[in-house]
């Protein structure tokens, strides 16, 4: 069964009279324990297909399964429910909370679920992301790979089954670039979770098990390695 | 809930200077208004205890066509033997004292100048006058026989340039319709520091101006003061005084109670005012916060925090500046409020004569109430509170999607 899917997804933004097709009749499907990148140049659509399958965002036309549940038919608060308990998030900034610390922005999404019992467990994810000697420290005492480590930790923070990553890598150097997705493959293959990107980084295509390309809003090339 | 109360903490923390001084405006709007309802009701107070103390008294006998500001003389308009009538009130045990009081109005003349002035004939012994006998600051006090002695106020002998022993000329009304004329002597200078009062009123022993308003064995009213304002009622209740009527300091007093509850509307008014700016500040302050957090929001919607949570997070770190900046205001407000109550602030004369229906002192002292103290506090909290609330509908309002493409 799908994680994921989409069906005829059109996505127009409107600007004054000009209208812009970011998504034009895409289809796609996303399986279980998938690690796929979409790539595809600027405009081509890749950040705005994550953002609906991070439901995030409605599409103009069409319709978004997440794990069986239409997306298209809930209303705002229906979607955060379904992200905080389905959909991990990495995005390209690092985006983590600047007054929490490293152990605090972990423990957030657990917070929001309202679970309890949960410090071995965040400490579990540090761990696993090789920052747990971090973990009281603020964002701005951590280096950007670091941040992203955390950033990482906290998408799998409500055991997600799914994580959506736009750029994650854009503004780590190689070394760090690379540590964080071994953790993400890694993850992937013990945990099962299901990774979706988005790049145009190379260090991440080499790293996809699926390449999905995107041009003009259209996808033009769904291969597998 | 309590990651949102850490969060908004940590929020208000992050920019420290801005915090501060949104709660310090909440604190001197606070302090402000603590100080203005303890002064306006202070002043009023005193001017009712003033009134009470100078003029009125808290009961009052009188005949029925007796009007305090006309000074009349006519005998059916006063009171026959009224020091059997206030021996006989002494009586009571809830009353202080019980005086007669002859009122005429007359012209002070000295060197070349001359003053309209108000003559009160007192009888001096009675503790119904003592405000004038611990009032004196020159010369001595009136003795009951006294058939030349005055007594002057402060402000008329600096005028005048007079001082005791100094001999006077007093033109007085008589009850004939007339003026009589004699010659007096300043026994003392009292001052009840009522400038409008104590530079009109002149005092001389009672049987001294019957004799000279040709009115022996009657007084113009029996001035009563009690132990205590609350059994007004019950004293009046049980004097009896057949043929005169018993006036007690509300209905004597009906212009100052009004103007007490115009002042305590116009109060309103301007704590809304205060508050009003105030909650600007914060209403700002909290904007501010939304804009520069813009990205952030859409952090914690994509983590799955709802619109409602969003709001409870600006909404909390409202209420933390609430609560900072009142209990700072009130660390500022009740410490000024307490020292001026107790040393007071001068205003100097406010120009009513003795006549008036308003006594004002030279000095206001604030008088503070738990009530005032508390109904500041929760108003202040509450429009604080109210004013973030625009600012975290806005916040509750964003997108993620559209949160997240935020430059802030």
């Amino acid at each position: 069964m799908e994680i994921a899917k989409l069906t005829n997804i059109t996505r127009v933004y409107t600007v004054g009279e000009v209208e812009t097709h970011a998504l034009r009749g895409v289809d796609l499907n996303i399986g279980k324990k998938e690690f796929t990148t979409l790539v595809g140049p600027s405009g081509s659509g890749k950040t705005t297909l994550l953002q609906l399958l991070g439901c995030l965002d409605q599409p103009t036309a069409g319709k978004v399964l997440i794990n069986g549940q239409d997306a298209t038919l809930m209303n705002r608060n229906q979607r955060a429910d379904l992200r905080k308990g389905t959909i991990g998030f990495i995005f390209q900034f690092y985006a983590l909370v600047p007054t929490l610390t490293a152990y605090e922005n972990v423990e957030l999404p657990m917070l929001l679920m309202g679970k309890k019992n949960h410090k071995s467990r965040v400490m579990e994810l540090l761990d696993a992301v090789g920052i747990s000697d971090r973990a009281d420290h603020r964002p701005d005492q951590m280096s950007g790979g670091q941040q992203q480590r955390v950033a990482v930790a906290r998408a799998l923070a409500s055991d997600p089954l799914l994580i959506l990553a736009d750029e994650p890598t854009a503004n780590l150097d190689t070394e760090n670039g690379e540590q964080v997705m071994d953790i993400m493959r890694k993850l992937n293959e013990e945990t099962g979770t299901t990774f979706v990107f988005a790049t145009h980084d190379p260090r991440v295509i080499k790293y996809a098990k699926r390449i999905v390309t995107l041009e003009d809003g259209k996808i033009i090339k769904d291969e597998a390695k | 809930m309590n990651y949102i109360l850490k969060m908004s903490f940590r929020n208000l923390a992050r920019n420290k200077r801005r915090s501060f001084f949104s709660a310090l405006a909440i604190a001197i709007g606070t302090a402000l208004l603590l100080f203005m309802s303890a002064t306006i009701r202070g002043e009023m107070r005193g001017s009712l205890e003033l009134t009470i103390n100078l003029r009125t008294g808290h009961l009052q006998i009188h005949t029925e066509d007796y009007k305090d500001e006309n000074l009349s003389l006519k005998r059916v308009d006063m009171i026959e033997a009224p020091l059997e009538i206030s021996s006989q009130i002494e009586n009571i045990t809830q009353v202080k004292a019980a005086s007669p009081r002859l009122n005429a109005s007359g012209i002070v003349a000295f060197k070349n100048e001359t003053i309209g002035i108000q003559i009160i004939g007192i009888d001096p012994p009675s503790s119904a006058n003592a405000i004038y006998r611990e009032g004196l600051v020159d010369g001595e006090y009136l003795a009951a026989d006294d058939r030349e002695g005055v007594l002057i106020g402060l402000p008329l002998a600096e005028s005048l340039n007079m001082k005791p022993g100094d001999s006077i000329d007093l033109i007085i009304n008589t009850s004939e319709g007339e003026t009589d004329e004699q010659r007096f002597t300043v026994r003392g200078i009292y001052t009840t520091d009522t400038p409008g009062y104590d530079k009109s009123t002149i005092f001389m022993p009672l049987a001294k101006a019957q004799t000279i308003t040709r009115t022996e064995n009657f007084a113009s009213m029996i001035y009563i003061l009690l132990h205590e304002m609350d059994d007004t009622a019950a004293v009046k209740e049980a004097i009896q005084a057949p043929g005169y009527i018993i006036e007690d300091w509300e209905e004597m007093n009906k212009l100052i109670i009004i103007v007490e509850q115009l002042s305590n509307a116009m109060m309103f008014f301007f704590n809304l005012m205060v508050l009003g700016v105030t909650s600007t500040v914060i209403m700002n302050t909290l904007l501010m916060a939304v804009y520069e957090r813009t990205r952030e929001m859409g952090i914690l919607g994509a983590l799955g925090m709802k619109a409602r949570q969003v709001k409870a997070l600006f909404l909390t770190e409202a209420t933390l500046l609430a609560l900072g900046g009142v209990m700072l205001g009130l660390l500022i407000g009740v410490p000024l409020v307490l020292h001026y109550a107790n040393v007071g602030f001068f205003i100097g004369d406010m120009g009513l004569s003795a006549k008036s229906d308003f006594m004002f002192g030279n000095i206001i002292y604030p008088y503070p109430t738990f009530g005032d103290g508390i109904s500041v506090s929760i108003a202040a909290f509450l429009i604080t509170i109210l004013s973030g609330y625009y600012p975290a509908s806005q916040a509750a309002k964003m997108e993620p999607v559209d949160a997240l493409q935020s430059n802030n």
